[in-house]
């Protein structure tokens, strides 16, 4: 699924990822591990395509259609509600029955009673719920989540244990983490930066 | 996929993102009336700098060159705000990884400046009306021509400025020169006789830079 030889990647003139290489094939569980500076959002940008690498070279087998992308933010509008969210990306990754993928999403990450209401009302965990329905909404492929667990209670924590749990048997996930004993099992593949 | 497939595809995502854009605004509140209360003090300020005793053809040509400087300081405005909430949220990464075509996201997001823009103009065209002097169809015409061009290069111009520090102060630097020309077609209109050279100016801009913005956006918002 991903193929990384000599990766690198500079911000002016400090080398954040240097001579990486990586193959992380079909449904691999790849943890991603290291501390803060270490170069692990970055690595998950430039996976997800959002930065370019600088040095080497990149293959990632799954279109933009195919990745589902957590980072820092929950990359949700604030000013809209989850159904409004959910409906607006489920339309641009062109999602069949989005509004029942995203019932179901949203029932499952208990967010269904808050549908109508703003994001911008929400605590950062919920968010962060939000944030992950968003990204599995298209029930993509490639699952890239940066520190997932950051904002998450721990009733969120438990719903991403399961969720994962799922996708570790028929998905390509990588995942950052700062708690790596949470999801060591599921891994078949660790890196440490 | 067909063709007519894709460009159904396309225009529903234009469709869905200018949707999004006119939501947030109608929710937040946030830029359409700072443009409306920005458009009439400066229209009200002009009305105060403006001499008594200049002559019938001078005043004309004074004042619609200060009513084409206020419409594009308030599309300024307007474009300032234009990715806020795409740079605050980090948004543009969630919308630049959907697999929609990036210059969806321009278009989009031009319609939104140029309905905000005819707003702030229902309210200006009228108060210029009294505080200077009636709006003829070719002005009319020529605002409406260049709230597309100023819209289509603005639009990409604020999400050059949005990833910097110094957006604020980037967006004006960056439009005001590539904005000359419609000032120079939209006083031309208002002012001659023969307004069409001027009008057919402003729509061959609109083509050109519309073309120009749509082919770019893509590499503005990507690495």
């Amino acid at each position: 699924m991903i193929q990384a030889t000599a990766l690198g990647r500079r911000f002016g003139d400090r080398d954040v990822i240097r001579g990486l290489d990586l193959d992380i094939p079909h449904d691999a569980f790849l943890l991603v591990t290291g501390g803060n500076g270490s170069g692990k959002s970055t690595l998950l940008s430039i996976l997800a395509g959002l930065l370019a690498p600088t040095d080497g070279l990149l293959k990632v087998s799954a279109g933009r259609g195919e990745i589902g992308y957590v980072g820092h933010e929950p990359l949700v509008y604030r000013e809209l509600t989850p159904l409004e969210n959910l409906d607006l990306f489920g339309s641009l990754y062109r999602v069949a029955g989005r509004r029942e993928r995203a019932g179901v999403l949203l029932e499952r990450y208990s967010l269904w009673d808050v549908r109508d209401e703003h994001v911008s009302t929400f605590s950062r965990g919920m968010q962060q719920r939000l944030g992950l329905c968003r990204a599995l909404l298209h029930d993509p492929q490639l699952l890239i989540l940066d520190e997932p667990y950051a904002a998450l209670d721990a009733d969120g924590s438990s719903l991403l244990d399961d969720q994962l749990g799922e996708l570790a048997q028929t998905r390509t996930v990588v995942v950052s983490s700062h708690m790596p004993e949470r999801i060591e099992s599921l891994a078949t593949l660790q890196l440490a930066l | 996929m067909t063709r007519a497939i894709a460009a159904r595809q396309y225009v529903s995502d234009v469709a869905v993102l200018a949707r999004k854009d006119a939501r947030l605004e109608l929710r937040s509140r946030d830029t359409v009336p700072a443009m409306l209360l920005f458009v009439v003090v400066a229209l009200v300020v002009f009305h105060f700098a403006v001499p008594a005793d200049l002559s019938e053809e001078t005043e004309r040509i004074v004042s619609f060159g200060l009513l084409w400087v206020a419409l594009l300081f308030t599309a300024i405005l307007g474009l300032t705000r234009a990715f806020v909430a795409e740079r605050e949220q980090r948004l543009i990464d969630a919308l630049v990884l959907a697999p929609c075509d990036r210059s969806a996201i321009w278009l989009a997001k031009t319609i939104a400046v140029v309905a905000f823009l005819l707003l702030a103009e229902l309210i200006a065209l009228p108060a210029f009306a009294l505080f200077f002097e009636p709006v003829d169809a070719p002005t009319i015409a020529a605002i409406l021509l260049a709230n597309i061009g100023i819209a289509a290069v603005g639009t990409v111009l604020s999400a050059v400025s949005a990833a910097s520090r110094t957006r604020e102060l980037l967006l004006p630097l960056l439009l005001l020169p590539l904005a000359i020309p419609i000032i120079v077609g939209g006083i031309g209109a208002s002012v001659t006789d023969e307004p069409a050279q001027f009008l057919a100016f402003l729509a061959l801009y609109d083509a050109v830079f519309a073309i120009i913005s749509w082919s770019t956006f893509e590499y503005v918002v990507t690495e």
